[in-house]
């Protein structure tokens, strides 16, 4: 909704964008070319239309007239020529219209496509720097914006375009003098539709802004609705948003107001356009002046000038289309700038070339490729002389001497360095803003830290390719997503391969087995609104389960049972060792009963390990930790 | 439904009026502009006489003047009066939320809310304001034109009679065949924009397990679908114009021919029959007629397009709130006692399982209650029952000894402070959100109520102190801060009951125990009731709840609770192996 193009931009055309629309569009080649010289035929047709209005009186009705016995086999024929003019225009029409519609979605899907598949691309980075309101906007105010100018603008731009060119030379075929006359009013009308569009396209530009405004009040106080309540704040609610809806209803008058007044006030000034012709027309037809057209000179007649009259409205009506397209251009190409934006971020990197491959161990210690899952992962390591060793993958995680910054700025870990054997379990404890959560971003590659190492099985994680990298680690966050589909669907959603036994049995695993089967319809309960209808404990048990399902070496637990209260988490605790034993697990825990049975704890302040050993060596260390740990030190 | 939305007129009704009024007069100057036409080429021109195209001329440019004045009366009028409305109707629809209960809150999404009060507002705009130019307008103009035509000839006009039904019947098909097709593609653009919210929100998720190609996959198959549907519809919309056109030019051929044959017939003489000069003014007609009745094609598929928005605000707005101010209201509540009296509860009327059953417990003026249970036990809803936050399917609540139905609902609320365990800040500085508490309160009473609630420190310890801002969800403050600015907040309230749910379990049991103290020591008449996860947040309470599966499963001190109650036991050993001092 977040519109804010600069209101200075209204009234300039941004080409590079409309040469990438079009480009969308030039798999449609031949459908294009057919729709434009469809076009063309239909406005040449009604073009036509109108002149022969102007020979029907003077080639057919006056002669008749003269005529004592009129015969009117001559009009007949030309009529039936007209219908057939007639006919192929309609039929033009129709066709380009039709394959127009075909054209405009077939495009949006492209660019729309486009857009979600380079959305999986981006880095976690572009996610956690751009509002989610303002990606979500550009699928669906940007998308619609653009529809509308393909679909509507477009065509009529075409359309609007031929007719006038067909009409300016039907013109000066009738007329030259008069034409010029025409062109001088069309000048100063011109004006007047700048001046027009650029107040009503400040003022759209307006509305947009105060629209986004609006929507982000109503989502953070409806967020809040119940915190509202609470304070009885109701009056003052009502007080601001008022505020903001009055400021988009002006706005909204203003835009609508200047946009609806261009077509009453072309139409009117078409008219004294049109009398002022009449008059001079009418003053050379009386002096029997000479006609120049451009295919030479005549007399002006009655004939002409009547003919010339409709073509001088068929002259001014493409003309107000333009002008009432002109401002739904603009905000497409301004949506469209932004879509474009987004396709053009930079994808997450990835130079990865060893692989996760399913393994055979072979009696003599060794390790070969094999074809289907055996239970045994490796990685496959291409060397650069062509051969290639695989390691067994073990899940032993090194960080070596690790510095990371999220902006250069401001060092967020410094010198980080830990060893995490295979089956180990590594917690981190630490203040917010530590780099708990920062340390477990970097191990799985959402982020690339900025010196030092990681190694996984003494493979450089930066030689990983991202995909099996992440296929072998699992991860359980304190914000639990989860997507509209059933339970079962959302259990094996880290691997579409589990059988329904495999899933019930991660369920019972992290205890989420009984409230699953008081759903309405169990395992086929269908989840909506990222599992609303779930408490927030709920939706981490069957993360953890979801997590459980996909059956990693490796697993991050960042605040995974924060919200499960702790007789539960002790029900849950037993079931989570069972899925901890022989994998390495890495765990952020604000309670610290979390993290006590942890092989080694890590306790973080301002991005440095300050203390690290087991339970029993902090406490007796008598440091932060047994500090922490005695409540004499605040924890957030 | 028409009804529901067309009470946000109100003052905006009178623009509504003159817009109608002013496309009236607009029409009368569209249709007597082609009749001068007529005249100035048939009198003036064809007649040789300067004089008469002069006079004609002038009239007819003053004609167009009063038509640009009307128009553009008309055009800027109808803008106000639509925005007006719809302004209007965006604001009864958000005052309406205000009134609802939380019953009503659970009932809508946000974002269904946002959808309509955005969205959905500006589809009904834009079809209101398309309504009071063209409704009448369009109608009018076909008649003055019809009636003009048959002014001139009424053989030829005939045509006319002849070539509406096609049109008619024409549009009627296709909007009748359009309309469901647009339902649908509208249905699945909410699934497209469902799914695009999920990557967007779990996008960690999604490349964790490595599911990119599998959401692609879902995104393409809704995409594709969007694409089959619209372009469907489109394909069939299409047939709108050539329709028209074909009306037209048979028109225009007709006319042509029968006019031919008049114009012959009559000797090009007004008095005899058609003239040349009437021959164009009835193509300007013919012209205007199928315009006209093109305006009026758009104006219903834009209803129908709008129709489904419409709907869904009415709906929004014919949401009646569940729980209401009482004919009679109590206005003051005596004391912070607190009497459950066989209570029972479920959220919905439906619900076959209710949520809390028969609890009973009477809790006097100033006690301190912590409330103990498992997740799904019931816990927050036991307590929102106190500010009447949703109302007992059975039983009663009572506070102060009247039943908390008989309570003005903002007297009772401000009462009866809660802290959410959702807790929500608002973006603005620290002093914005604490005076949500307490609008006038002083810079020492905000000072003060932080100090109980032990914020003072990493308050004073920010750059702006009480002037820093939060940003939008208090994204800038920790959890433990989040928490404790809420308890400050409802603080503020000065209030008789201050109920705490689960509102402590981002700080650290030190700071935990501290607020809990200067709570009994400052405010030591006010009952508090505090729901909390660990043992150390309830233990020093004078009664503690145990709830388990809505039910009061027994009631006592910590002490007795470790001897009698085997939840509680089991709750406190838990946390007893984590280490006597968890967290």
């Amino acid at each position: 909704m977040s519109n804010k193009t600069p209101s200075k931009r209204i009234g300039k055309l941004d080409f590079q964008t409309i040469k990438r629309i079009f480009s969308y569009m030039s798999r449609y080649k031949k459908s294009m070319v057919m729709v434009i010289l469809c076009i063309i035929i239909s406005s040449v047709a009604s073009v036509a239309g109108s002149i022969f209005l102007g020979t029907l009186i003077d080639d057919y009705i006056t002669p008749l007239l003269a005529d004592p016995n009129p015969v009117f086999t001559g009009l007949l024929k030309a009529l039936a020529l007209m219908a057939c003019v007639y006919l192929a225009g309609i039929l033009s029409s129709w066709l380009y219209m039709r394959s127009m519609a075909t054209i405009a979605q077939g495009t949006l899907k492209a660019i729309r496509d486009e857009m979600f598949a380079k959305m999986q691309t981006l880095p976690i980075r572009y996610f956690d720097t751009n509002t989610h309101g303002d990606i979500m906007s550009r699928y669906t105010n940007d998308t619609d914006t653009l529809r509308q100018m393909i679909n509507q603008s477009v065509p009529q731009l075409i359309n609007s375009a031929c007719t006038m060119i067909t009409v300016f030379v039907a013109m000066l075929i009738q007329s030259v003098y008069l034409t010029l006359i025409v062109i001088v009013s069309i000048l100063l009308i011109l004006q007047i539709v700048k001046f027009l569009t650029g107040r009503s396209g400040f003022y759209f530009m307006r509305q947009q802004e105060t629209l986004g405004d609006l929507n982000g009040y109503v989502e953070e106080m409806i967020n809040g609705q119940k915190v509202v309540k609470v304070f009885c704040h109701e009056e003052k609610a009502r007080e601001a948003f008022q505020e903001k809806n009055i400021a988009w209803r002006d706005a909204v008058t203003n835009a609508n107001g200047y946009a609806n007044s261009m077509m009453p006030i072309m139409s009117a000034l078409g008219y004294i356009q049109y009398v002022i012709i009449a008059l001079v027309g009418g003053w050379l037809a009386i002096s029997g002046a000479t006609n120049l057209t451009i295919l030479g000179t005549g007399t002006m007649t009655l004939g002409t000038i009547a003919s010339f009259l409709t073509l001088s409205r068929s002259f001014n009506g493409p003309i107000s289309q333009i002008s009432v397209q002109f401002n739904s251009v603009i905000m497409a190409l301004a949506g469209a700038s932004r879509i474009f934006k987004l396709i053009d971020e930079k994808p997450e990197t990835d130079d990865g070339y060893v692989t996760l491959v399913n393994a055979r161990e072979n009696p003599d210690g060794t390790i070969t490729e094999a074809d289907h899952r055996t239970g045994i992962w490796a990685w496959r390591h291409p060397h650069q002389d062509g051969t290639i060793t695989y390691t067994k993958l073990r899940g032993e995680i090194v960080l070596d001497h690790v510095d990371f910054s999220y902006n250069p700025d401001k060092e967020i870990l410094h010198d980080i360095t830990l060893y995490a054997e295979p089956g180990q379990k590594v917690a981190f404890v630490g203040a917010t803003g530590a780099g708990k959560t920062t340390i477990t971003n970097l191990i799985n590659r959402f982020y690339d830290i900025t010196n030092g190492k990681i190694r996984y099985d003494g493979i450089n994680i930066n030689k990983i390719k991202k995909a099996d990298l992440r296929r072998s680690m699992g991860i359980v966050l304190q914000e639990v997503n989860l997507f509209t589909g059933t339970v079962m669907e959302n259990l094996r959603y880290g691997n579409p391969n589990a059988t329904d036994e495999e899933c019930i049995a991660a369920a019972k695993l992290a205890n989420a087995h009984n409230f699953i089967m008081m759903l309405p319809q169990g395992y086929n309960t269908v989840l909506e609104g990222d599992g609303s209808g779930l408490s927030q404990g709920q939706r981490q048990l069957i993360s953890i389960a979801r997590a459980a399902v996909a059956d990693p070496p490796v697993m991050i637990l960042d605040e995974a049972t924060s919200s499960i209260d702790t007789r539960t988490e002790a029900l849950v605790q037993r079931g989570m060792d069972k899925l901890m034993e022989g994998r390495t697990v890495f765990v952020i825990a604000h309670r610290l009963s979390t993290v006590m049975n942890s092989d080694v704890i890590m306790v973080l302040d301002h991005g440095r390990i300050i203390e690290r050993g087991s339970h029993d060596q902090l406490i007796a260390k008598k440091g932060t930790y047994y500090q922490l740990y005695t409540g004499a030190f605040e924890l957030e | 439904m028409i009804k529901t939305l067309a009470k946000s007129i109100r003052e905006y009704k009178k623009y509504a009026l003159i817009t109608i009024l002013c496309s009236m007069i607009e029409v009368v100057f569209e249709i007597v502009i082609p009749l001068f036409m007529s005249q100035l080429i048939d009198r003036g021109i064809e007649a040789g006489n300067m004089n008469t195209v002069l006079k004609l001329g002038v009239l007819l440019v003053f004609f167009a003047i009063m038509q640009l004045i009307t128009g553009f009366l008309s055009a800027r009028i109808a803008a106000k009066s639509s925005a007006g409305f719809a302004s209007n109707l965006r604001q009864d629809m958000y005052d309406n939320v205000q009134t609802f209960a939380f019953s009503n809150i659970d009932k809508f999404s946000t974002s269904s809310i946002v959808t309509r009060l955005t969205t959905d507002v500006t589809n009904v705009q834009m079809a209101y304001q398309m309504l009071t130019r063209m409704a009448i307008r369009s109608p009018a103009m076909l008649i003055f034109a019809m009636i003009a035509c048959f002014g001139i000839d009424a053989g030829i006009s005939m045509i006319f009679l002849a070539v509406l039904p096609v049109l008619a019947v024409g549009l009627y098909f296709i909007i009748n065949k359009v309309h469901p097709l647009f339902t649908g593609v509208f249905k699945t653009y909410d699934k497209l924009n469902n799914v695009v919210q999920e990557n967007v929100r779990g996008m960690r998720v999604v490349k964790s397990f490595n599911q990119q190609e599998h959401e692609i996959d879902k995104f393409d198959a809704i995409s594709e679908k969007i694409y089959m549907d619209f372009s469907k519809a489109e394909r069939i919309m299409s047939l709108t114009s050539p329709l028209m056109q074909f009306c037209m030019y048979a028109c225009t051929i007709l006319i042509s021919w029968l006019g031919a044959k008049a114009i012959v017939a009559s000797g090009n003489s007004t008095a005899l029959g058609l003239t040349t000069g009437q021959l164009t003014s009835l193509f300007s007609y013919a012209t205007q007629i199928l315009m006209s009745l093109m305006m009026l094609s758009m104006v219903f598929s834009m209803i129908t397009i709008a129709r489904s928005s419409a709907e869904r605000i009415s709906e929004l707005l014919n949401e009646k709130t569940d729980i209401r101010d009482p004919a009679d209201p109590v206005m003051e509540v005596r004391d912070g006692s607190i009497v459950f009296d066989h209570v029972d509860f479920a959220y919905s009327s439906k619900a076959d399982k209710k949520v809390i059953s028969d609890a009973n417990i009477s809790i006097r003026s100033g006690e301190t209650i912590g409330i103990i249970g498992g997740t799904g036990s019931a816990k927050s809803s036991f307590v929102q029952l106190i500010p009447r936050l949703y109302d007992v399917t059975g039983g009663s609540v009572s506070v102060g000894g009247v039943d908390v139905r008989q309570y003005d609902l903002e007297v009772l609320r401000n009462s009866v402070a809660m802290v959410l365990q959702k807790n929500e800040l608002f973006s603005g500085t620290i002093s914005d959100n604490l005076r949500w508490g307490n609008e006038n309160a002083t810079d020492e009473e905000i000072r003060e109520a932080c100090r109980l609630a032990c914020a003072d420190e990493f308050i004073e310890a920010m750059p702006d102190g009480y002037d820093t801002h939060i940003e939008q969800g208090g994204t800038n403050v920790s959890g433990g801060q989040k928490q404790r600015l809420c308890i400050a907040r409802a603080l503020l309230k000065k209030p008789k009951i201050l109920i705490l749910d689960d509102s402590t379990s981002a700080v650290d049991t030190k700071t935990d125990a501290f607020i809990q103290q200067s709570f009994s020591q400052y405010i030591p008449d006010t009952t508090k009731i505090i729901i909390a996860q660990r043992i150390s947040s309830v233990q020093h309470a004078d009664r503690i709840i145990v709830l388990d599966d809505g039910k009061i499963a027994d009631v006592g001190s910590h002490q007795e609770l470790v001897e009698r109650s085997p939840i509680y036991r089991e709750v406190y050993e838990s946390q007893q192996k984590g280490g006597s001092e968890d967290e």
